[in-house]
């Protein structure tokens, strides 16, 4: 089948298997790796991106052809060219991540609650992240990564 | 030796002790990481495989022909297939026994590999291996340990001896213990299970096997925490000379020990790309991760204590069955079946102590892996400490007065343990007391006393474990005959920055940081421009890998002592641009100085530039180093946790309400990063003592399959953790630090056991099983009341 999705800003056009999921799309058709796959039951979180620049999706649990007509953030599309994103820059300094596996999903998850809730309360950022596990850092720092993100997007000025 | 640290004194030092932000993470958080099924060689083939649906069967037929009839798939292969390509079994680590690569006449448990598809892509692949039609005729099926002990039904009919016991160990003085507890005032005797659990780590395991007839070379990209000793298995099972293979280990989504053993899907991987000569790639679903792959603990143990009257331990007792599945592929070294179980006597100074295990067969996934466990620690803290507890509840003593009571002391240092092992430095005093204080432990046992008044269930749960770990000292640690030791190679440029290199294999525990800090602290150089590169056999010097907390107590120490004869040439190079006789110059202050002469000094950067271009006269020029550490013993971290719970005594809800941890892991290199790994650890303990068991029925099916039913905590369960430490070092590590990733894995369980027994100790709850689910605390109260 013949997609038009838009992904990190790039249009593409594709035609797919359509049961290929979103996920492997991403990663094989596109090269987009770190887009990961880790459970095959929607249960961890380790490929969550952005559909439309406000949904928080499981991209093993979406084919590729229902992104068609849809734009697709992932965690490539984070950064502003070498200028780290808020959210990246807040897991390097708090020390957010370890193996680094489900850190893609935790930055896309994130994302859209931040700009959904700009001030989260603790409990709100826990609730968020309730479906990407990780295995090595306990969230404690997970937390207060999306934190510190939290004060630094709303320090910065309006439409920047 | 001991001294209380709260942090280190970041003024004295130039590198370690700084918590400095990871130097590993900038790819991570831009998606650039490359873990193994990111790497893409073109035309490459995808294996799948075939698996058992019944634990133990006869394998009547296999019929490949519906696979093979779909376009795209290359290959079909099943257990007679690699017999007679003299692969149809493999050596487990120990060496006590084979296993199986894919199922020969029979299948053993439920999942086991019975045949592999290749196809062009992992989607036929998938496709083709339910084509495969298998017909079996099951067999009786053995779950229990202690059912498999009758040898009524025997599931290894492939062994000489027509039995399922494995083998029998045992340590310490028999005769002398049971006296003492024969004797003793008061004597416990209590069955404490450690269910079987798995590490389950976010990236599945797997391999790219590529063998280019070119080169004649296999490369293999594997999920290894143990490249090198990956690499001598696979030469000594298939006779291709070690030069001719190639491990890279990718960056590691998670290991937690169940990416040392090898699986049958590498081998199956591996033996088709051989054969095809075109590169083949496995990557597990969850599914055969949680089945298939190494699982944890599965003990059974039996403890018994003697004390007097009034609390002082007088002997030990743990007698064991280990159940590990259907082959025996515990990875343990050598001389230790039971791994490190044998510092189960923990803590406390035991007069005398006795351990016994036995291990069976059963019908279930083999593995017995060291889940963030140094070999068995885990079981044998969790048994000590649930232990010191229940003698505790039995005495009517305080548990925290107890343990103090009975505590090795820091003046026995080095302490000979019962069962064998010296312990090298500790001060468990000072740490259980900094923690009671902390917590305000006397504050908690009011709350505590007041709500019992009004009916209201809180408990409070200590547990002060010691580990061993930093396998180890040559003489007594090998695996497959491999001594234990670890490397570092380590290389400094003209300009100063350098690159260093060892035979460890992290997974997230930040070696790209930490070994560059122990660089910068011995060389007086910027830990930003020390390169750490591990996981490639080709560049990489020979070692054991990363597991049982080994990284720092070995390659660590490997680093340090390496750095250090890079320190020694540049002395000499540091005198020759003085002018000077090398006696007159001396390190100080991370630069090489001209004793009695201020401000005449050489730095690092300047001895390196001349290593190059301006050496003595009749010196090798260059600058590099390679260290071989063999180290003269384990360290011992240890820790003291306190776990406050509360419980609805209605609902059997828990609330883990606080948690301290204080550590004493020796020397800290980066307080954040040690942080880091307490808080993961902590939670993987979380996991274990309230949600996780793989589970089976009476019929042998798996009944955890995939995260829906193998829990992983999410960050709304998950407590919040409150974090400290104490610092004794390790008398004999070049930097005095232990290794620390598994404390908080192995000291947490018991903690959180005897938190929720304490709080419904007044029903008259003596102890309850891990995972310690709502239904079953639950229960637990309700047959206390009945």
């Amino acid at each position: 089948m013949k997609i038009n999705v838009t992904i990190n800003g790039t249009a593409y056009e594709r035609d797919v298997e359509p049961r290929t999921l979103l996920a492997y799309f991403l990663r094989e058709e596109l090269g987009l790796t770190g887009t990961h796959v880790g459970c095959d039951s929607s249960s961890c979180g380790v490929c969550v991106v952005v559909l439309d620049g406000e949904r928080a999706v499981k991209s093993c649990t979406m084919f590729a052809v229902m992104a068609d007509g849809h734009e697709i953030t992932t965690v490539e599309g984070l950064a502003n060219g070498a200028t780290l994103h808020p959210l990246q820059q807040a897991f390097w300094d708090c020390h957010g991540l370890q193996c680094g596996y489900c850190t893609p999903g935790m930055l896309m998850t994130s994302l859209v609650l931040l700009k959904n809730n700009p001030d989260p309360s603790e409990p709100e950022i826990r609730e968020a992240l309730a479906g990407n596990l990780c295995r090595c850092t306990g969230y404690q720092n997970i937390v207060k990564s999306v934190q510190q993100a939290a004060r630094e997007l709303s320090a910065q000025p309006v439409g920047s | 030796m001991a001294t209380i640290v709260e942090a280190p004194a970041p003024a004295e030092r130039h590198s370690i002790g700084l918590s400095m932000k990871r130097k590993e993470d900038p790819r991570f958080i831009q998606g650039r990481g490359r873990y193994l099924d990111d790497i893409v060689i073109p035309h490459t083939l995808h294996l799948a495989l075939v698996h058992s649906p019944y634990p133990h069967a006869r394998i009547v037929k296999i019929d490949k022909t519906a696979a093979l009839a779909l376009p795209g798939v290359k290959a079909v292969i099943t257990g007679e297939d690699l017999v007679a390509a003299n692969l149809g079994w493999i050596p487990t680590f120990h060496g006590y026994d084979k296993q199986m690569v894919l199922a020969v006449g029979k299948a053993l448990f439920q999942y086991q590999e019975v045949a592999g598809v290749i196809a062009t892509s992992r989607e036929i692949a998938h496709d083709a291996a339910e084509l495969v039609e298998v017909e079996y005729e099951p067999l009786d099926v053995v779950v229990d340990p202690f059912e498999a002990r009758k040898d009524e039904t025997i599931i290894r009919d492939d062994r000489e001896n027509k039995t399922n016991h494995i083998y029998h160990w045992e340590v310490g003085k028999r005769e002398e213990t049971d006296a003492a507890l024969a004797a003793s005032d008061v004597h416990i005797n209590e069955r404490i299970e450690f269910q079987r659990c798995h590490p389950a780590p976010l990236e599945p395991c797997g391999i790219l096997a590529d063998m280019d007839r070119g080169t004649g070379r296999l490369t293999m990209y594997l999920t290894s925490q143990a490249p090198h000793a990956h690499r001598t298995v696979v030469s000594l099972v298939t006779g291709i000379p070690e030069d001719k293979i190639r491990i890279v280990s990718p960056d590691i989504g998670g290991g937690f020990g169940n990416k040392v053993p090898v699986y049958p899907g590498y081998v199956v991987a591996t033996a088709a790309s051989v054969i095809l000569g075109v590169p083949v790639k496995w990557v597990e679903t969850r599914t055969e991760n949680l089945t298939t792959t190494g699982f944890a603990r599965d003990y059974h143990m039996n403890v018994e204590i003697g004390a007097t009257k009034d609390g002082q331990i007088t002997a030990l007792k743990v007698v064991t069955v280990a159940d590990h599945g259907a082959f025996d592929a515990a990875a343990d070294p050598t001389k230790y079946p039971a791994g490190m179980f044998g510092v189960v006597t923990g803590s406390y100074d035991f007069p005398l102590a006795f351990t016994e295990l036995d291990a069976y067969f059963t019908n279930k996934a083999p593995g017995g892996v060291a889940y963030r466990c140094s070999f068995r620690v885990t079981e044998a803290s969790y048994a000590i400490e649930r232990g010191m507890d229940m003698l505790a509840q039995r005495l009517g003593m305080d548990p925290a007065e107890l343990r103090l009571k009975n505590f090795v002391k820091k003046a026995q240092f080095p302490y000979a343990s019962p069962l064998g092992f010296v312990y090298d430095s500790g001060d468990y005093h000072l740490t259980l007391e900094k923690a009671l204080a902390r917590i305000g432990y006397a504050e908690l046992r009011k709350e505590q006393a007041e709500k019992r008044a009004r009916g209201e269930y809180m408990g409070i749960g200590i547990s002060t474990f010691t580990e061993v770990v930093g396998a180890g000292p040559s003489k007594l640690f090998d695996i497959m005959g491999i001594k234990m030791f670890d490397s570092a190679e380590i290389r400094i440029h003209p300009t100063g920055s350098g690159i260093v290199r060892t035979g460890a294999r992290h997974q997230g525990q930040g070696h790209e940081t930490t070994w560059a800090q122990i660089v910068a602290e011995e060389l007086g150089l910027d830990a930003q421009n020390i390169l750490v590169e591990e996981g490639d056999t080709d560049t990489a010097p020979y070692g054991l890998g990363t597991y049982a907390s080994r990284s720092t107590p070995v390659a660590g120490g490997a680093i340090s002592l390496a750095a250090r004869k890079i320190r020694e040439k540049a002395k000499k190079i540091a005198a020759h641009l003085l002018e000077a006789a090398e006696d007159d110059v001396e390190w100080t202050d991370y630069k090489f100085a001209l004793s009695g002469v201020p401000g005449k000094t050489v730095t690092m950067q300047e001895v390196a530039f001349a290593a190059y271009t301006n050496p003595p006269p009749g010196m090798e020029p260059g600058l590099e180093a390679t260290f071989y550490y063999d180290p003269p013993n384990m360290t011992f971290p240890h820790g003291a946790y306190i776990a406050v719970v509360d419980v609805d005594a209605e609902t059997g809800e828990t609330k883990v309400r606080r948690f301290l941890a204080i550590d004493d892991c020796g020397t800290v290199i980066n307080p954040m990063i040690v942080e880091g790994q307490i808080h993961g650890g902590l939670t993987e303990g979380f996991a274990i003592a309230f949600m996780q068991e793989i589970r089976f029925d009476e019929g042998g099916n798996h009944l955890n399959t995939n995260f829906t039913e193998y829990l992983v905590p999410t960050s709304l369960e998950t407590p919040h953790w409150e974090t400290g430490n104490t610092v004794t070092p390790s008398p004999h590590h070049p930097i005095g630090a232990k290794g620390v990733g598994e404390s908080p894995n192995v000291g947490s369980p018991a903690a959180f056991v005897n938190a929720v027994v304490d709080a419904l100790s007044p029903l008259g709850v003596k102890h309850i099983e891990m995972p310690m689910t709502r239904a079953k605390v639950w229960h637990a109260i309700a047959d206390a009341r009945a």
